[in-house]
């Protein structure tokens, strides 16, 4: 027979203190573990929701980011004629060259410094993306040497108001626009006419080579022939929203691995505190659990109770840790990705998938916690316990 | 001395409890120590910086190259007493998605570099071939060990930001002078990459990543930076110039923002160890209820009822993070040789040592706390009524 429910939720309440300081500890540990997931979760998704689906880049092979990557002029207008590529409206083909440097800016009120992604972008770059909208001000001419800045640059960054002007490469750049990526990387991108950049940086190649599909599926084609051109073969062509995950692989492992490996150390503690609370349950209802025996329960059914006892605790505990933890995702952090090394802004990102480890986790640590307290409990010889003080 | 006896009786009463307790406190103050060693690691290179060197550099960012011609005019400024320079050659080493072969790649003038580092180590016969040899290269003894390099082998390197395939010869292996050196990094002849450069990309040839200079007297630092990038206002390329800490200030910052989360998880992870002792602490004076009044009863002051339980949890406290102290050196010098090359130098520092005993001992008080206010408020009537 099974003990009811009620004795156990009834336990709980009678040692408040207890139960409460040990909660603390697994919601504690709940709270960082899903905090975590959610951060690395947050960096992924912001870089995969920067690339679509309908585009693909061109850099250099062994490039590992556009900062890096050289394509020749020459080479841009042949992948220009290639018949994957879809055409504008007025038969132009749907192809940017673009040049990408980084500037350095300060960080408002501070002395920190960020890297600042400068992209020089053609006309058909801005509809590649056309995410992207402009929240102020208006956009940039084209032959002209004038700017827009990213939603995260103008709020995080001096400098960055409609009207200043920056210095970066022969010219003096003015701010005429803001730009709203809606939560992408390109909110922390600055961007310009590429025809202009390329000089003032004394640059006579472009970063990379970004296209619009005919359809998504043509991709396969287009690498083929890409890498089969002796001219082009250089080159590599990626999904956008392939490459621009890979920018993200490095930072979200980065904060995963040491997050866990950290959070995964100190559940040791909360584990330890999950114990100790369980075990003196145990020696404090000695009399209880003999009583208990000695009405005809079964060892069997003891067990039972108490790990249910330390189950509920971690539920409970896991529960708060991600109530806490959801209160994250209203925060953003605007820092270096090692992946690109520049500035990039994102939250912490909660997904069904992070509540279901989190509380998988939890209950881990209650079972764990619980398993060796409620085992004593299921061993106390009726007559001993009775007769226990 | 009787309330230290009975302190260490009491603590022993639940043998298994204060041996979980300690366990907790030990582990919880260890990754403690850890998370603060990686916050150190993380501005190794703030640490490691000389303290009359300065770095010349493109004032727009560190991508921007400055030109060779600079070199002798930076030279002349009043103050400087040796010059160098480097470019930062990146490239990737087989795998680029496993970051165990990532290690900074700098081109370097061969005749100058080691005179303005002092602290890289290089046996003077290995030198000699090195600065002979137009395609060789020296690297540091960590990433040597590593990949297991030796001399004589080839390296070939994948360009990226200098594209082709580059293979170098080693012909040395540096040793750091102190702890602080950096020993993962892999230097080749400047000279080598210009050339290869000049016949690729010609309008990038002459380019210089960065200067290093050392100055007479530190003192003088910002006045010798002012002056140099006041030489290059109005030119093409202008120049920032600060001392090599500021610079590598620059860098930690960058990443201020992760950081602080490392504080931040630090913080809770003292909250975590508080629960931890707490716990014990509360229960183990809820039990002794009974025997603090009948102490009371026989006329022992309220002193020592805050001696016998502060001194418990201070007692477990003190042993659990001596403990997790002694554990944070082993579990720290594992991390470094899992990543050898993020974290160039990983070393436990003394302030690390300080604030974890400093954290663990908070712990004791604070935990403490609680149960005897509860204690010394509770009447003698009341505590003797009471049932465990």
């Amino acid at each position: 027979m099974k003990i009811p429910f009620t004795y156990t939720w009834r336990s709980l309440w009678t040692r408040r203190l207890t139960t409460v300081l040990t909660l603390s500890g697994i919601a504690l540990v709940a709270f960082v573990f899903a905090s975590v997931l959610m951060l690395s979760r947050g960096v992924e998704n912001t870089l995969i929701e920067t690339g679509s689906m309908d585009n693909a880049i061109v850099i250099r092979k062994s490039a590992t980011s556009e900062l890096v990557s050289q394509i020749e002029r020459d080479h841009a207008n042949l992948i220009k004629t290639y018949p994957e590529v879809a055409l504008l409206p007025d038969g132009k083909p749907f192809v940017s060259g673009e040049t990408y440097v980084i500037i350095n800016l300060l960080k408002r009120g501070s002395n920190d410094m960020g890297n600042i992604s400068v992209r020089g972008i053609s006309p058909e770059g801005l509809q590649l993306r056309p995410q992207v909208k402009l929240s102020a001000g208006r956009w940039f001419s084209m032959g002209t040497q004038e700017i827009v800045v990213g939603k995260n640059i103008a709020t995080n960054f001096n400098n960055s108001a409609i009207g200043e002007q920056l210095r970066f490469g022969d010219a003096l750049w003015t701010i005429v626009g803001h730009i709203d990526g809606g939560g992408t990387a390109f909110d922390s991108e600055i961007w310009g006419d590429v025809e202009q950049m390329m000089p003032a940086f004394g640059r006579p190649v472009f970063s990379s080579v970004t296209l619009r599909l005919k359809s998504p599926e043509m991709f396969d084609a287009l690498k083929l022939r890409v890498e089969q051109d002796p001219r082009t073969s250089y080159t590599e062509v990626k999904r956008e929203q392939e490459y621009y995950k890979e920018q993200s692989k490095f930072m979200s492992d980065f904060i995963r691995v040491l997050g866990l490996v950290v959070t995964i150390i100190f559940s040791i503690g909360a584990m330890i505190g999950a114990m100790i609370t369980m075990y003196a349950a145990v020696a404090n209802r000695t009399r209880e659990i003999g009583t208990m025996r000695a009405l005809g329960f079964r060892r069997r059914s003891i067990l039972g109770a108490f790990l249910v006892e330390s189950i509920l605790l971690s539920l409970i505990g896991g529960a708060i840790g991600i109530g806490l933890a959801s209160f994250m995702s209203l925060v953003r952090i605007s820092t270096t990705n090692f992946g690109s090394f520049s500035e990039l802004a994102f939250g912490f990102a909660l997904a069904p998938d992070i509540i279901g480890w989190t509380l998988f986790f939890s209950v881990i640590m209650g079972i764990v916690g619980g398993f060796l307290p409620s085992v004593r409990a299921s061993r106390l010889s009726i007559l001993n316990a009775l007769r226990s003080a | 001395m009787f309330v230290l006896k009975l302190v260490l009786k009491n603590a022993l009463r639940h043998k298994l409890r204060t041996i979980l307790t300690i366990v907790g406190i030990a582990v919880a103050v260890m990754s403690f120590g850890f998370l603060r060693t990686v916050v150190t690691a993380w501005s190794y290179g703030v640490e490691a910086s000389a303290a009359n060197r300065m770095i010349t550099r493109a004032s727009v960012s560190f991508i921007f190259p400055l030109p060779y011609a600079y070199r002798d005019q930076i030279a002349r400024v009043p103050g400087v007493t040796h010059i160098s320079y480097a470019n930062w050659f990146q490239g990737v080493y087989k795998d680029a998605a496993d970051f165990k072969n990532f290690f900074p790649r700098l081109a370097i003038d061969p005749d100058t570099y080691f005179d303005v580092y002092p602290e890289y180590l290089v046996p003077e016969q290995e030198m000699k071939t090195f600065r002979a040899e137009r395609n060789s290269c020296i690297v540091g003894q960590k990433i040597a060990k590593e990949h297991g390099f030796s001399i004589g082998d080839i390296i070939t390197i994948d360009g990226d930001i200098y594209p082709g395939r580059w293979d170098f010869v080693v012909r040395g292996i540096y040793k750091g002078r102190d702890a602080t050196a950096d020993e993962t990094q892999m230097f080749f002849h400047w000279n080598y990459l210009n050339e290869r450069i000049r016949e690729l990309q010609p309008s990038r040839e002459g380019d210089v990543g960065w200067y290093i200079l050392t100055v007479n007297n530190p003192a003088e630092m910002s006045s010798v930076g002012r002056t140099i990038d006041a030489m290059y206002l109005n030119s093409r390329a202008g120049t920032k110039t600060e001392t090599e800490r500021e610079f590598q200030q620059g860098f930690v910052s960058m990443s201020s923002a992760i950081i602080r989360s490392l504080e931040i998880v630090s913080f809770i992870i003292i909250g975590i160890i508080l629960l931890v002792l707490a716990n014990t602490i509360v229960m183990a004076a809820r039990e002794r209820t009974t025997e603090y009044a009948v102490l009371k009863t026989i006329g022992f002051s309220p002193g020592h009822i805050i001696g016998l339980i502060g001194g418990e949890s201070l007692l477990i406290a003190g042993i659990g993070g001596a403990l997790g102290l002694a554990l944070t050196f082993p579990v720290a010098g594992a991390f470094a040789s899992m990543f050898p090359t993020f974290f160039p130098v990983f070393n436990v520092e003394t302030i690390t040592i300080i604030l974890a005993a400093l954290v663990a001992a908070l712990a004791g008080v604070v935990a403490a706390l609680f149960p005897t206010i509860r204690a010394l408020r509770t009447s003698i009537a009341e505590g003797l009524r009471a049932i465990g």
